[in-house]
């Protein structure tokens, strides 16, 4: 019998992601503890407090990893290296960041999320939860979980490790996803969506999974880089067990063929989730990625690179075409985001060693753009008719893109700030956006994969045009004018309200509460408590300073960029 | 009986799984088409935990039962949300999100 021997555990190096779910934790016993009254108070406080100790953490991590280049803590479970901190440091302070944004109040004190989630929708039930004011406080500890997962996905050095942390950050998001105060059908039905296609996307992981243990006989990444240089014979359970798993990573990142979850639960979902998940989740999953690709598998580059080329070239064309045809607000911030991962494939398709802080860069621009961008979408509501000199009241996201027209007008520092952040998307020199296709674009062409960088840059060229169309709506069009209609031209009676009437009980009816009443709407800001505008005030912030004097950040990545084997 | 029959079955079980998603309409259904997808995939790492003389795809096994109950418990919570919203559970009924 052997004796047990204690595993030797470096707390400190594992404290970013520690830290995160200890909160989490306590954000769980507060839930049970705490009176009702200060619940969310509390809640909002740990939930900015933990990510902003985190990032304090990876700051104190950072001298050291610098100096020695990072280790492999916990057995080779964790690797703490210089993009592990970078890619931490980067989703606690997004985090952060969309945790303002979901803490945010309107000024008459809702926030974004159902009173009670549980409740049927347009029940009685839920009529009274609103009347009491009742508020899901549990969104906060949720949401520092899946932090917690993000903070190490990244980190994860074997396929275990890397499993669990999926799934530790999948899970939440799947509830989050379907908690929005209004239009609560529609936020059900892609957290349905969301949830069936993330289960099997990670059941498709998994089996990679098994069959990459099945060939190397270890989870350990190091482990089965190795064995992958050898000639065995089964070099078909490799192959295959490699391409699982890029599958079961290419769903969370949202590449084509695995992006149609994408617009239906960014749309879905609450506003201020939807922001956490575009930037923060994609984050974590091209971290996983990123080290996936260059540490496990550069062996089968041969093999994989056909797959890698396609599914980049499609991601960037697809994302690109459908966002030129959409309506929907929320809809072409999704199909940006799948552009975008297809630009940042680009850079991890390279295999160049310059490509790793090109794309450290880029996801912290596009994070920092995303957060901003879906904060203000927050902001910009419907407001229904008022009668007589009452205004009446605020209802939910004006996500319709002819909502938007005149906005430039009304609100002129809201939209330019819109307009900022739709510019460093569309890569518009001296914002950050910019900085980060450069980077990336010209990681490919050192690597060699210049074709990828010429799909990569017409389609940026043709994604501009729909950034742009936006920014002049919001400065040109007026509301119901001709030009914002030819503009928002074919918009399909969508479904934009809350369902006013109760449920009938029969199936398919369900729809008919969703009533249209589009035309008694106005748009209008909302006010609110603040939080979610000190956040877009960051992001902006961001998004200029990266792009006007990127080099100390891209320095400061560039010192640390090497991923430990 | 060798070994590699077992990673056969896993692989049946793991196709039928994968054909359950994507083919049947009811939601539950779906649902346990991806838990046959799990338990294939269970099979199929204790088989190569045998084959390799180690624990460690045991070990993996363990967290994947884990994993999937907590999934479970997520998944049926949204699926009934979603049915006492519209007494129904079917995946086809869910389709007001479109472009």
């Amino acid at each position: 019998m052997n004796a047990f021997t204690a595993p030797e555990i470096p707390w400190s190096l594992l404290s970013p992601a520690l830290i995160v779910l200890l909160a989490a934790v306590v954000g769980v016993l507060v839930e049970a503890f705490v009176p009702a009254r200060v619940r969310r108070p509390v809640q909002v406080a740990l939930g900015l407090a933990a990510p902003a100790a985190a990032l304090i953490a990876v700051a104190a991590l950072w001298s050291g990893v610098a100096s020695d280049g990072g280790t492999a803590v916990v057995g080779g479970s964790i690797i703490v290296d210089g993009p592990t901190l970078v890619l931490q440091g980067t989703i606690a302070l997004l985090a952060l960041l969309s945790i303002l944004v979901v803490a945010d109040r309107t000024d008459t004190g809702e926030d974004a999320f159902a009173p009670s989630a549980a409740a049927v929708p347009s029940s009685d039930y839920e009529e009274l939860a609103r009347r009491r004011g009742l508020q899901q406080t549990e969104i906060y500890p949720l949401l520092l979980f899946a932090v917690g997962g993000m903070l190490i996905f990244p980190a994860a050095g074997d396929l275990l490790t890397l499993f669990v942390a999926l799934e530790v950050l999948s899970l939440p998001l799947y509830l989050l996803t379907g908690m929005a105060r209004r239009r609560r059908l529609l936020s059900q039905e892609a957290a349905m969506k969301y949830f069936l296609l993330g289960a099997f996307a990670s059941a498709i992981m998994l089996f990679g999974i098994a069959l990459l243990y099945g060939y190397s006989g270890s989870l350990r990444y190091s482990e089965i880089a190795e064995q992958a240089l050898q000639v065995t014979g089964v070099d078909g359970l490799l192959l295959v067990g490699a391409v699982l798993v890029l599958t079961g990573l290419l769903f969370k990142v949202g590449a084509v063929p695995f992006h149609t979850w994408t617009p239906d639960v960014y749309q879905g979902a609450p506003t201020p989730i939807t922001g956490f998940m575009a930037a923060c989740t994609k984050v974590a999953a091209f971290g996983a990625l990123l080290r996936l690709v260059y540490v496990v598998l550069p062996d089968l580059e041969w093999d994989l690179s056909i797959v890698l080329w396609t599914v980049a070239i499609a991601t960037m064309v697809v994302g690109t075409v459908a966002a030129l045809v959409q309506t929907d607000v929320k809809r072409i911030l999704a199909y940006s985001s799948i552009a975008h991962a297809g630009f940042i494939l680009t850079g991890i398709v390279a295999l160049d060693e310059s490509a790793i802080p090109a794309v450290l860069f880029y996801l912290l621009a596009y994070g920092a753009a995303t957060i901003g961008a879906f904060g203000i979408v927050w902001l910009v509501r419907e407001r229904s008719a008022g009668s007589g000199d009452e205004p009446g009241a605020v209802l939910g996201e004006a996500t319709r893109l002819s909502q938007w027209a005149g906005l430039g007008r009304t609100n002129p520092l809201l939209a330019v700030t819109f307009a900022l952040f739709l510019l460093s998307f569309a890569g518009i020199p001296l914002t950050a956006g910019f900085i980060g296709k450069f980077a990336v674009f010209s990681a490919a062409v050192e690597g060699g994969a210049w074709p990828l960088a010429v799909v990569g840059v017409l389609s940026s060229a043709a994604a501009a045009f729909f950034y742009v169309r936006i920014i002049v709506l919001m400065f040109f069009g007026g509301a119901g004018d001709g030009g914002a209609d030819e503009v928002t031209g074919g918009t399909s009676p969508s479904v934009t309200d809350e369902p006013v009437e109760a449920p009938t009980p029969v199936g398919s009816t369900a729809t008919a509460t969703l009533v249209e009443k589009a035309t008694a709407t106005t748009t209008t800001v909302v006010g609110s408590e603040g939080f979610a505008v000190v956040a877009i005030a960051v992001c902006a912030v961001l998004t200029v300073v990266l792009g006007i004097v990127p080099s100390p950040v891209l320095d400061l990545i560039g010192d640390v960029a090497q991923l430990l084997p | 009986m060798s070994l590699t029959h077992y990673l056969v079955l896993a692989t049946i079980l793991f196709t039928i799984g994968a054909t359950t998603v994507l083919l049947r309409r009811n939601a539950i259904i779906v649902f346990m088409g991806v838990e046959l997808m799990l338990n294939a995939t269970n099979l199929l790492l204790v088989t190569f935990s045998r084959i390799h003389g180690a624990l460690t795809g045991q070990v993996l096994a363990f967290f994947v039962m884990v994993v999937a109950a907590a999934e479970v418990v997520v998944g049926l919570g949204i699926i009934v949300a979603i049915f006492r919203t519209r007494r129904s559970a079917s995946v086809d009924d869910v389709n007001l999100l479109k472009s």
